[in-house]
């Protein structure tokens, strides 16, 4: 067989140089992704014995667990749905016209900016800001005499979270919405109007449905994007709020009771959960592109 | 009253003015065409009658009724635009019964309507699908029944060739043609095409920086440009700048050679410079006896293009091409060799005169 | 038309402020160290502790072997599935995607598991291993972005035409490489360079879980345990990315500008 080859081909050996430039990558990424994921995901599946259990999972359902999955879908899902919210109707404000020309380019590179500045940092900025010490917090009691501690706000809670996550999950719903706005094709919108739409009528039976899919699929990424967070929250709160990134880490590094068993089933429960929401993101993006194309 | 009266339509945006006092007068049912090159204001004043853009100054009456300053939504026009304006999600079926859905009619009537429609533009079995899923030149089509199903009293065209390939341009165009003479809408027709324009027209106007150069037939355009700019804009017209040598007799010389032509040129002094010109399917090669004048030169090119043959002659300082008819038993003229060029008097156009 | 517009402006004005006002904020409190007066003691501080100088050092080292090695596995294998394994295409993006969907923390354990001292391949047993795996992580991080700008500079030049012009002069498949790809996606190359940079310089969960002395894990620290220095910190860490992203932007501009 071997001899068969080379002797019908060239005698000069060709080097498959594709499959050498592929190789040390897709090496790379069984070793350091895929495998390791996977580990985790059959873990969550055996007992100490390397025998098959549902086991695992069954210790998921112990309310200090479900408790910080809740708390996590909580703030993940506010802060994908108001960032989702507000950063299309930025994007829209910015892209539809109207305003002077320097705008576009300034929000988009700011959003940029703002999308990345997450983690510790961003935890400290809002302690400046909405903190006990804060400066808005100062300005709101010495201007208008409104403690707003008192009045039962704390930063280190499900709202003051939130609005911290806010800060970068607006400007990234700005980054990936904005393509799928500037695809709104002016001839539609004339098109419509001259077939008698009013804009209400437009943008009900339009531009609202060609934009739905793009805005729930940035939705979802948003989701994910703040599901899997742990730094700001860790730097922010301690272990004060017990979301499931702060679970999760707190169990790595043995401060409760070590089961490395339960470990990987909290682990698997993020995958699974971030799995669907990127699955139907994808889902989405086929669909919106296949109408914007 | 004309069906269409624009008079004295202005536009400007800013400093910049793209239409300059406008008018024109277009009866029911006719097909008029705006035809120049990008930006001399031809689609501003189709937007203009769709109310899109507003008029400086200047007014738009359409079936006697005051136009100038109604909402696109009330003026009760059909525009069809230059590519993908279809809306996406919604079904072939869906896009055509669009406006009579916004106009609040029935199920029953909406489905025959678009029924209809499907069957004028021959494609009655696609209602169900989605614009992606058709080609470029389904899609114009749908994009024409649709504009077509709410009964506009105009039809607008915006360039609604220029996105396809050459071959579905030509058979869309001759069915564009066809339904606008079956259902006799007024309709006006924007492009950059001359072949498009002229083929397809009852009228054409030809723009050139904001302003009408030209309006008249197509063959009245062709043949009797008004200008130097409607000349070369439509056709491949040769053109040369001629010496005036006898304004009674009508005489000037061409690249130095005499010829006459049968146009009043009396008005011209002589010495004066006049451009003309000669259109390449009035000339042919060899001959000059008789009443046609005759040029000489060098064959310089020859290009085979199928139904005719372009021959290119360097005169002295100007060349010439001229169109012969192909004909296998011909011997093609060969370059480099000498070539007698002749055309009648009566093909020697004015221009304008400097 | 004119309501409208005061809705946009609306908008805008607001994001703005949401913004701007924790930066100011943060701005104001990082100067209130020294009662009474604004100073910039607490910057002074910050530069002046050996732990920022080495912990900082240590993850801009850590930033710049990630990218010359991530762009070092990502490039070739980029360049291939563009000229030749189309096919394998959607595995790429299917891989490259899943940093996105498997949380950072998630990845880290699985090293810490697979890793570990008693394991097959016992990376983090010595300091040079475990900064090796860290760096891993790290590449994995930033696989998303790296490999978009990569993709989307390769399929900006018409590289099978490159490509092919090349080998018909005769050059072999490392010379194209080298000379051909790489200066016409310099830009892109760039853009995820500095991406990659951002991410990296103030990365927490990687670093901390490893126990590797870097920037983030230090950020956390002063942050338990000093008032006015995180702010300071966060002022400065906002410098850095404003200028990753801002020098992104400028290379961006040039290649658009570069290109006939």
């Amino acid at each position: 067989m071997a001899s068969n080859a080379s002797s019908a081909s060239l005698p000069r050996l060709r080097v498959p140089w594709a499959v050498v430039g592929v190789t040390p990558f897709m090496v790379f990424a069984l070793l350091f992704l895929i495998l390791p994921t996977l580990f985790l995901v059959v873990g969550a599946f055996q007992d100490n014995e390397g025998g098959f259990t549902l086991a695992n999972l069954g210790k998921l359902w112990t309310p200090t667990i479900l408790a910080s999955y809740w708390i996590s879908i909580k703030v993940s899902v506010a802060s994908a749905v108001i960032g989702a919210a507000i950063g299309a109707f930025i994007a829209y404000a910015a892209v539809s016209g109207g305003l002077p020309r320097w705008i576009r380019p300034t929000i988009m590179t700011f959003s940029g900016v703002a999308s990345q500045f997450a983690g510790v940092p961003l935890a400290f900025a809002f302690l400046a800001t909405l903190g006990r010490q804060g400066l808005v917090t100062l300005f709101l009691s010495s201007l208008f005499g409104v403690n707003i501690y008192a009045k039962g706000f704390n930063l280190l809670s499900f709202w003051g979270l939130t609005l911290t996550y806010l800060y970068f999950q607006i400007p990234l719903m700005v980054l990936i919405v904005t393509p799928a706005i500037e695809g709104l094709r002016k001839e539609w919108r004339e098109a419509a109007t001259i077939l008698g739409a009013s804009n209400w009528q437009y943008w009900r039976h339009i531009a609202g449905p060609v934009l739905l899919p793009s805005f729930l699929g940035a939705a979802l990424l948003l989701f994910a994007n703040a599901f899997g967070a742990i730094a700001t929250a860790y730097a922010l709160t301690g272990s004060s709020l017990n979301i499931v990134t702060i679970l999760l880490y707190a169990q790595i590094r043995g401060d409760v009771l070590h089961d490395q068993n339960l470990g990987y089933a909290i682990a698997f429960g993020m995958i699974v959960i971030t799995g669907l929401s990127n699955l139907c993101y994808i889902l989405l993006r086929v669909r919106s592109e296949r109408w914007l194309k | 009253m004309s069906f269409i009266e624009i008079s004295h339509l202005k536009k400007s945006f800013g400093p910049n003015t793209v239409v300059h006092d406008f008018s024109l007068s277009i009866e029911k049912g006719e097909f008029v065409s705006f035809l120049g090159p990008s930006g001399c204001g031809k689609t501003t004043i189709l937007r203009m009658i769709a109310g899109f853009e507003n008029a400086t100054s200047g007014s738009l009456h359409v079936g006697g009724v005051e136009m100038t300053n109604l909402p696109p939504a009330k003026r009760n026009v059909g525009m069809v635009f230059q590519a993908y304006a279809l809306f996406p999600n919604l079904t072939v079926a869906g896009n055509i019964g669009f406006g009579l859905k916004i106009a609040g009619k029935e199920r029953g009537e909406i489905d025959a309507r678009v029924a209809e429609m499907l069957e004028l533009i021959k494609l009655p079995d696609l209602g169900d699908r989605y614009p992606y899923q058709l080609s470029g030149g389904q899609q114009q089509r749908v994009a024409l029944a649709r504009a077509l199903a709410i009964k506009p009293q105009v039809l607008l065209l915006d360039e609604p060739l220029s996105a396809l390939d050459a071959k579905i341009r030509v058979s869309l165009r001759e069915e564009i043609r066809s339904l606008q003479r079956e259902l006799g809408i007024t309709t006006v027709f924007v492009t950059h095409d001359q072949e498009e324009a002229l083929s397809i027209s009852d009228r054409i106007v030809v723009m050139n920086q904001g302003r009408a150069d030209q309006i008249g037939t197509p063959s009245e355009i062709y043949n009797n440009p008004a200008t130097r700019f409607v000349a070369s804009f439509v056709g491949t017209l040769n053109l040369f700048e001629a010496r005036v040598v006898d304004p009674a007799t009508g005489r000037v010389s061409i690249d130095g050679q005499p010829v006459l032509t049968a146009r009043d040129i009396s008005t011209y002094g002589i010495a004066d410079e006049a451009t003309v010109a000669l259109r390449p399917e009035a000339l042919s090669l060899g001959g000059g006896d008789g009443d046609r004048n005759a040029l000489t030169g060098t064959v310089e090119e020859v290009s085979f293009l199928g139904a005719v043959i372009r021959v290119r002659v360097r005169l002295r300082e100007a060349r010439v091409s001229l169109d012969i008819f192909n004909d296998p038993a011909l011997d093609l003229p060969k370059i480099g060799k000498p070539a007698t060029v002749s055309f009648k008097k009566d093909d020697l156009l004015i221009i304008d005169r400097h | 038309m004119k309501s409208n517009r005061l809705g946009h402006w609306l908008a805008i004005l607001i994001g703005t402020l949401y913004f701007v006002v924790p930066l100011a904020a943060t701005f104001e409190f990082s100067l209130r160290k020294l009662r009474g007066i604004y100073s910039f003691e607490a910057y002074r501080v910050v530069l002046a502790d050996p732990q920022f100088q080495s912990s900082f050092t240590f993850s801009v080292g850590l930033a710049v072997v990630t990218i010359v090695f991530g762009m070092a596995i990502i490039v070739p294998m980029a360049y291939f599935v563009e000229l030749r394994l189309r096919k394998l295409r959607p595995l790429v993006e299917f891989v490259t995607l899943l940093p996105l969907v498997v949380p950072a923390i998630v990845i880290v354990f699985g090293y810490l598991r697979l890793y570990n001292s008693s394991s097959f391949l016992p990376l983090t047993n010595s300091t040079l291993s475990t900064n090796f795996l860290l760096t891993c992580g790290y590449v994995t991080l930033a696989l998303p972005y790296m490999y978009r700008s990569v993709d989307t500079g390769l399929r900006a030049i018409d590289v099978r035409t490159l490509t092919e012009a090349a080998e018909s002069l005769g050059a072999s498949s490392a010379t194209i490489i080298w000379r051909i790809i790489l200066p016409n996606i310099r830009s892109a190359m760039l853009s995820g360079a500095f991406l990659t940079f951002a991410i990296v310089i103030g990365e927490f969960t990687f670093a901390s879980l490893l126990n590797r002395p870097a920037f983030g894990p230090y950020l956390q620290l002063i942050g338990a345990n000093r008032a006015y220095e995180p702010a300071a910190l966060a002022c400065m860490a906002f410098m850095i990315t404003w200028a990753c992203m801002g020098i992104i932007q400028v290379v961006s501009r040039n290649a658009v500008a570069a290109r006939p």
